[in-house]
């Protein structure tokens, strides 16, 4: 073989990559198929010098050798041998049309699965049995009625297009839908998925999605039930077609043969559509899927409207509970504020007897003092003007100071000291700015 | 063998088909030339036939078919080596009945001057056969034939093949080999003097008189392997024979009113003048059809074009593209790991087989067939030029030398799962561009050579060797941007979606997988080229050689990748 030029450049070492040598094995070539050389032609020859140089082959090499080879060469599995049955062996060719052709053929266990191979291969193995000259050679007549059915059904199987039109009509192959009672009684889908594999098989657009089973997801069902409603078959009725008279006949009667087949064929399609809508529809009325999905559908609204519910009610609870918590605080609050209320009253007249008493105190140090007369008794105006002082000057005071005051006459008998607490008194509201000179007659 | 019997051992290639034989000899130019027989026949019937004793052969026995079909023996070739319950009698329907003999089919026909039936055996047919070809070839080389290579169809047993030679050596041919036909047409195309040896994958479709055999073949440096074969009993030359003879019947019958079918003698007039027309449409658009005395002495004659042929043929031609197709899927490929398609067989000629396999298969693959290639050979000489090829080869070889090469021992080999090959651009498998050096089906041990382009830069650079797989790479196309929406578009936009679907687009593309091994050349100049050779053992280790192109220093490398298998391993 010449030189193989590869003109994409090779990568560029990455970095840092070694190996011993410059050179890692890594991996294992992938396991090899024996397959025969052909003998044949000027390289072969160099192989079989290569191979052959220098060595001989032991017996058993040899046998070995050649049971190793792959075989390409189709070996009969056995797959293509069905009983035949006398009543089928003694039919017309003429009745072509009634008669099985998988069946003539011996591939009934496959019908339109049959590979156009394994048509091929019945048809052929048919052949060499029921050939007329194979019945002379074995005594029998040279009845080759059968013969020629072979030759039909194999006609009709191995074109494509009459295959189709015979598929179409091949009642054998159709498994009818189980009943309502059977379905109840049985398992669901080990009764309705041959149904389903069966109809598949009319699908123009393949693969078909089948029945699964109850671990099927929503997705699967519904894909599924939307495929069968939107069913796209090739089915059609040509084949049950009555028979067009040939050009002998007249054409009217033609025309007329014609037209009536159209029809039918037009019918029977029409029926087959809502034969196979029908089929769906019941098993989807039956399908135990769809009354879980709902339910399953239902819990998940449920669950979501429970919660709802139940949010609405907690949040309503917590409006109460806030209402009510608000309402306590203010009860307490209000509460609070009487008390404070009642407390200040208190304390108010409190201070009022408080005052009262020290003004009485005050008053009673005036008597004491001698209203501050300097000798003898105190003149009635002596005493009307010493009180209107003491007057003055308890007017001007606050309970505290008023306090203040009571408490260092406490005890004082003495004029003179009483005297000067008084004098202090009238000192310290003078610099205060609260009495002006000349305000008091007597102190 | 001595050397006085090697030199005077004198070998031809023979194809022997049910329908037709060919005789083929290579001159001492090298040139295959296929020898005509008496008649000017290269494509010789297989047939015989006998009147008062005397014994016509090829075309001539064919011409009996009219007058002495029942002392015309046909269609025997499948017949040699079988049990009588394993042929398959329908071709000789307009000829000979086969009958069931103590071993294998026999013919009963009158076939001395006696006026009595004689039972011949296949055996004896056969060398009759073969006598005739060998006299037409040694009168033609002038010395005498006793040696040759036959071909035969992938199927035919050990046990046809023994018959085959027993029948041979009876007329005096020693059997130096058998080769496939298929195989044979392949060595055909490749013994051209301008034919490139390369790796490729060859379907061969042989469509013959009453079988049509496909063989998947893969092409090794010059080692032929079958990968696959498919065979049709039901779809050949005779089926076109056929769909002409009912086309004329029923002009016949629109004239005439009478089915010249069910006359015996009318119906074989009919077959051989339906194969004459069928076999005039393969070179002219016209031709007529035209028998003396059809049926009770009515002369008919009509004409047909090619394309009504086309028509009525069509579901013949399809039948044989999807057969074709199976055979490939058969072999675990797809129609784009093909590389060429091989017509064979005379049907071959008919230009609507080779044009139905074109459109059936990818567009470019190349049909070697007349009406598809201007450099196409005959196809109904590719079996024969082989054998004769085959022939030259070995002739000078000691039988029993022959016998040893031929032997599995030899024959044998394990063929690789995957492609081996190196990544290109980037050494990370799922970035780096896979290029395979071995291809999958080659027979190990196997050398194979490759030059590499360096970055721009030189430098050093990473060799990882992989295995690979050929995978089919499905996409769509965007769609094209839709013509401008006219007002009243909505009515048929329905109609409109399904025509612009966008054609899917196949293609072959390499996916890297297991790594075998790494390996860095250092330093590599800038514009250098690197080569890699790969030595993949029997056992299936791998020996990898590197080196920097014209570096004669020998900074070479070489490492190993250890086997996973023993040698002559088993079947997988
Ligand atoms: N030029 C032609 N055009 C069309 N068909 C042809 C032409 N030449 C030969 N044939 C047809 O090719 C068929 C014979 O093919 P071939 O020579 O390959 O036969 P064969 O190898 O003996 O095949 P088999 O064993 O299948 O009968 C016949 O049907 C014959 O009519
Ligand atoms: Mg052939």
């Amino acid at each position: 073989m010449a030189t193989i030029t590869i003109s994409l450049p090779l990568p560029v070492l990455p970095e840092g990559w070694t190996a011993e040598k410059d050179f890692k094995a890594v991996g294992e070539v992938s396991a090899a198929t024996n397959r025969s050389i052909e003998p044949v032609g000027p390289h072969f020859l160099a192989h079989a010098r290569r191979k052959r140089h220098r060595r001989t082959f032991s017996e058993d090499d040899r046998i070995q050798a050649q049971e190793n080879v792959k075989s390409v060469e189709d070996q009969d599995a056995g797959e293509i041998s069905e009983p035949e049955d006398q009543v089928m062996l003694q039919r017309e060719a003429k009745d072509w049309k009634g008669q099985d052709h998988y069946a003539v053929l011996g591939i009934t266990k496959y019908r339109w699965r049959a590979t156009e191979d394994q048509i091929k291969r019945a048809h052929r193995k048919k052949v060499l049995k029921h050939h007329p000259d194979k019945k002379a050679a074995a005594g029998g007549t040279e009845d080759d009625q059968f013969f020629k059915c072979i030759q039909k059904a194999t006609e009709v199987l191995s074109d494509p297009v009459r295959r189709r039109q015979y598929d179409s009509v091949d009642e054998a192959a159709d498994v009818e839908p189980p009943t309502k009672k059977q379905t109840q009684k049985g398992n669901f889908y080990k009764l309705w998925g041959p149904v389903f594999a069966a109809e598949s098989r009319f699908s123009k657009i393949q693969p078909v999605p089948q029945l699964g089973n109850d671990k099927s997801t929503k997705e699967e069902v519904d894909e599924f039930y939307n495929f069968w409603y939107n069913f796209d078959s090739w089915r059609s009725f040509e084949y049950l077609d009555e028979d067009v008279p040939d050009d002998n006949e007249s054409r009217d009667q033609r025309r007329h043969m014609e037209r009536k087949n159209l029809n039918a064929r037009k019918k029977r399609k029409t029926e087959d559509s809502a034969r196979l809508r029908k089929l769906v529809d019941d098993a989807l009325a039956l399908d135990e899927r769809i009354k879980k999905f709902r339910q399953e559908e239902h819990a998940r609204k449920n669950k979501k409207r429970l919660e709802r519910e139940a949010e609405q009610k907690k949040a309503a609870e917590d409006a109460a509970k806030a209402k009510e918590e608000e309402a306590k605080k203010q009860a307490e609050k209000d509460a609070a504020e009487k008390a404070g209320k009642a407390d200040a009253k208190k304390a108010k007249e409190q201070a009022k007897n408080a005052v009262k008493k020290n003004k009485r105190v005050i008053r009673g140090a005036v008597k004491d003092a001698n209203y501050f007369a300097t000798s003898g008794d105190a003149s009635a105006s002596q005493i009307d003007g010493a009180l209107n002082d003491v007057d003055l000057l308890i007017s001007k005071q606050d309970p505290d100071e008023l306090a203040a005051w009571t408490a260092k006459l406490d005890g004082k008998k003495d004029a003179v000291i009483i005297k000067q607490i008084f004098d202090e008194e009238v000192k310290t509201l003078k610099d205060a700015g609260k009495i002006k000179d000349g305000e008091l007659k007597t102190l | 063998m001595s050397d006085d019997e090697s030199q005077s051992r004198v070998a031809i290639g023979i194809s022997f088909g049910n329908s037709y034989s060919s005789i083929a000899s290579t001159n001492n130019d090298g040139n295959t030339i296929v020898i005509a027989n008496e008649d000017g026949d290269r494509q010789i019937p297989s047939m015989l036939s006998y009147v008062s004793g005397e014994e016509f052969h090829g075309q001539q026995a064919k011409s009996q078919l009219v007058r002495n079909p029942t002392n015309t023996v046909a269609y025997f070739r499948d017949f040699i080596g079988q049990d009588f319950k394993s042929i398959d009698p329908t071709p000789c329907s307009g000829s000979a009945h086969p009958k069931a003999g103590s071993d294998g089919a026999t013919f009963n026909i009158k076939d001395t001057e006696e006026d009595s039936e004689n039972t011949r055996t296949i055996s004896e047919i056969t060398t009759r056969h073969l006598k005739r070809l060998q006299t037409s070839a040694s009168d033609y080389l002038g010395k005498g034939v006793n040696a040759a290579v036959i071909t035969v169809p992938t199927n035919f047993t050990d046990k046809q093949k023994e018959a085959l030679t027993a029948s041979a050596k009876e007329a005096g041919i020693e059997v130096l080999q058998y080769i496939h036909e298929p195989v044979s047409a392949v060595l055909a195309y490749d013994a051209r003097p301008d034919a490139k040896l390369s790796d490729k994958i060859v379907v061969v479709v042989d469509i013959g008189g009453i079988r049509t055999d496909v063989t998947v073949i893969a092409s090794r440096g010059g080692l032929y392997s079958i990968l696959a074969t498919a065979h049709d009993y039901d779809v050949s030359g005779a089926q076109f024979d056929q769909a002409l003879m009912d086309h004329f019947a029923k002009e016949f019958i629109k004239k005439h009113k009478t089915d010249p079918r069910e006359d015996k003698r009318a119906l074989a007039k009919l077959k051989l003048e339906s194969e004459a027309v069928k076999k005039a449409l393969s070179i002219g658009t016209n031709a007529s059809f035209s028998v003396e005395s059809l049926v009770s002495g009515i002369d008919f004659t009509s004409t047909i074009n090619r394309t009504r042929f086309e028509l009525i043929g069509n579901k013949y031609f399809a039948s044989i593209s999807r057969l074709a197709l199976s055979a490939v899927e058969k072999a675990g490929l797809d129609p784009l790991d093909v590389s060429e398609i091989i017509c064979s067989g005379g049907s071959s000629h008919t230009p609507k087989v080779a044009r139905s396999l074109q459109s059936a298969f990818p567009e470019g693959i190349p049909v070697l067939a007349p009406a598809t290639s201007p450099t196409s050979l005959n196809p109904s000489e590719l079996a024969v030029r082989g054998a004769a090829i085959q022939a030259s080869l070995i002739s000078e070889f000691e039988t029993e030398d022959i016998d040893q090469s031929t032997h599995p021992m030899v024959t044998a080999a394990p063929h690789l799962g995957k492609a081996i090959g190196i990544l290109s651009i980037s050494g990370d498998e799922s970035s780096g561009v896979f290029r395979p050096l071995v291809e999958a089906h080659t027979p190990v041990p196997v050398r194979r050579t490759a030059q590499i382009a360096v970055p721009r830069e030189g430098g050093d650079v990473l060799i990882k060797i992989c295995e690979g797989v050929s995978q089919i790479k499905v996409s769509t196309p965007a769609p094209q941007p839709k013509a401008e929406k006219k007002d009243d578009e909505d009515e048929d936009s329905d109609e409109d979606d399904s025509e612009d679907e966008p054609e899917e687009v196949r293609e072959r593309v390499w996916k890297a997988e297991t790594v075998l091994s790494e390996a860095a050349l250092r330093g590599v100049k800038k514009g250098a080229k690197v080569e890699v050779q790969l030595d993949v053992a029997a056992d299936l280790s791998v020996r990898v050689t590197l080196r920097q192109v014209g570096d004669k220093g020998g900074k070479g490398l070489i490492g190993n990748i250890k086997g996973s298998a023993k040698e002559n391993g088993h079947a997988s």
